[in-house]
């Protein structure tokens, strides 16, 4: 049952062939069983099987919708009303969410299941998922290395059949990066194309929410229950939301395939770029035509990300004071040993040293060297996309320079953490949707073709990933011992 | 550019962020690296590019002047540290 599709899933499901409350418990079995993955920071066993119940009278009552009854897992940054939301801080280890994100409420109104909450680089602060309060998630394909992050927990328990699809988060490549490592299929939307009401807030003009899933057909069926205007969201974007279903299977001649040089010089692993290369030659028989192009500003994303997001953390994260939720220090001596050491026993060592980098930016006498400088090349940068996609319809590119890493083996270098998001970082800065397709494996390790495409073009990313999954079976891969 | 292990205090105090006094020094070294990594952007001419904010650039949006949030007072307070005949308690503030 657990390597199914949605859709297979949903069938059984209505042909009686199981129940969702069978279909749950063999999750929740399988929870179990590979607890050691660390990949869920909360498992909600007694809700999961009430909402599985539910599910079975909703459909037994003819009025099902496709993830009616699926066992579903969502990142602990989306807030669950009565749940234990932590995003992976010490600072919310005592949070209970008085209220549900959007996208839990769109799932919840689909009547899907929810097994849990899934593992988080701290207030999604991190591209490895060690920066957790909860400790590392382990990679299913290798136990050694990483899921990547922020959304770690989410692309590990996908990989690994621990749910079967799951909600990540994206401010600088944190859906991409870990669907890539783990082998399995993320997109990131538009920017304000998903709600971001309820989810915690890193980088508010950059965080946007997306579907994380073993196909590109899977995750349209979840797109189209997350996406959508929402009053509550200031920066929500009022567009009618497309079927996602009915282009899948739209044929590819024709499409124009940029590739920027930017991507793919020094710094890519060769064998990483060769498999890439089989990838986009599978493209070309399927009718698409590729040319290179390029994009001279993506260079300095890295350095522009790592002062707005910065700066824009440390004004998010202020609200974590002691004082209305969250952690407290115990006898504070005045109010300011109270936020001082509420924030500073709170919060771990990544997340503190984003906050001073940011209050740094944004401190009288450096705001115009940093924060607006970086808005400028902020500006440059997506001039660079909506030139290049003025040009061809897709940019396709690497979602990360090589497979994944060790554990342990860069949290020590925090600079050379930030440089392993040079393909993924400039991506968040301009806004556009992008995606991450599994196009093949390095020694045992998955790698992820990086997909691009302009403002709103989410059914057209699916469409270019599904047909590609239709002739490739990259992304129905099952590491060893998860089978 | 460097940072030294004042410059990251005065940095921590207007973030009202406790940091603990071994570790002021990598803190010092990691944000110096994370400076010399922005110094890149200075080889870029930016004179006369609008600084962009948010990628939509789009306005704020208005809505009506009308009641939409209830009171949740005992809701939210119920999960504070600390409160008592419905305020948040903190250390005392004046003398």
């Amino acid at each position: 049952m657990h390597n199914k599709t949605i859709a297979d899933l949903a069938k059984g499901l209505r042909s009686g062939e199981f129940s969702s409350v069978e279909l749950t418990q063999s999750f929740l079995d399988r929870i179990k069983q590979h607890s050691s993955l660390n990949s869920y920071i909360t498992v909600t066993e007694d809700l999961a099987l009430q909402e599985a119940m539910a599910a079975d009278a909703r459909i037994a009552k003819g009025d099902a919708e496709l993830l009616t009854g699926i066992p579903i897992a969502q990142k602990d940054i989306f807030c669950t009303q009565g749940v234990k939301t932590t995003c992976g801080s010490k600072m919310l280890d005592n949070f209970i969410a008085p209220y549900d994100a959007t996208v839990i409420e769109k799932f919840n109104n689909a009547g899907a299941v929810m097994l849990g909450k899934l593992n988080m680089d701290e207030f999604a602060m991190g591209s490895s998922n060690e920066t957790s309060y909860y400790g590392a998630v382990k990679n299913p394909w290798d136990t050694n290395t990483v899921p990547g992050g922020s959304s770690g927990g989410s692309a590990a328990a996908v990989a690994a059949r621990l749910a079967v699809c799951a909600t990540g988060t994206d401010t600088g490549g944190s859906i991409r990066q870990p669907a890539a490592l783990c082998g399995i299929t993320g997109l990131k939307p538009t920017y304000g194309r998903v709600s971001r009401y309820g989810m915690i807030a890193y980088a508010s003009s950059l965080d946007q929410g997306g579907p994380m899933a073993r196909s590109a057909e899977d995750a349209a069926i979840m797109l189209q229950t997350m996406a959508g205007f929402d009053e509550k969201d200031s920066t929500s974007v009022d567009q009618p939301v497309p079927d996602y279903l009915a282009g899948l299977n739209n044929n590819l001649d024709g499409l124009k395939i940029g590739l920027p040089k930017e991507f793919f010089g020094e710094g890519l692993n060769s064998d990483v770029a060769a498999t890439l290369d089989a990838a986009i030659n599978e493209y070309r028989k399927l009718g698409a035509e590729v040319k290179e192009i390029s994009m001279p500003n993506l260079k300095l994303a890295i350095p522009a990300y790592y002062v707005i997001a910065p700066a824009e953390c440390s004004a998010n994260l202020s609200r974590f004071d002691g004082v209305r939720y969250g952690y407290r220090c115990e006898n504070p001596a005045d109010l300011t040993d109270l936020y001082t050491r509420s924030r500073g026993e709170g919060f771990g060592k990544e997340v503190k040293r984003r906050i001073l980098m940011g209050t740094y930016a944004l401190s009288a006498g450096y705001y115009d060297a940093y924060y607006i400088k970086a808005q400028k090349i902020r500006r440059l940068i997506s001039e660079d996309f909506k030139n290049a996609l003025a040009e061809v319809d897709v940019i396709m590119g690497p979602v990360t320079p090589s497979t994944a890493f060790g554990i342990g083996e860069k949290i020590g270098n925090p600079i050379e953490m930030y440089l392993s998001d040079i393909y993924t970082i400039a991506i968040n800065l301009a806004g556009v949707p992008a995606m991450s397709v599994p196009a093949g494996f390095v020694d045992g390790k998955p790698v992820g073709l990086q997909v691009i495409g302009n403002y709103f073009a989410e059914d057209r990313l699916l469409n270019i990933a599904h047909r590609y999954q239709q002739v490739t079976d990259w992304h129905q891969q099952t590491p060893k011992g998860f089978e | 550019m460097s940072l030294t292990a004042d410059d990251v205090k005065k940095i921590a105090y207007l973030a009202r962020l406790g940091i603990d006094s071994q570790d002021v020094e990598s803190y010092a070294k990691d944000l110096s690296g994370m400076l010399d990594l922005m110094t890149q952007m200075n080889d870029l001419d930016t004179d006369g590019v609008i600084p962009m904010a948010h990628p939509m650039d789009q306005m704020q949006r208005l809505r009506p002047d009308e009641v939409t949030e209830h009171d949740n007072r005992e809701k939210f307070q119920a999960i504070a540290p600390q409160v008592e005949a419905g305020l948040y308690l903190v250390p005392k503030v004046i003398e």
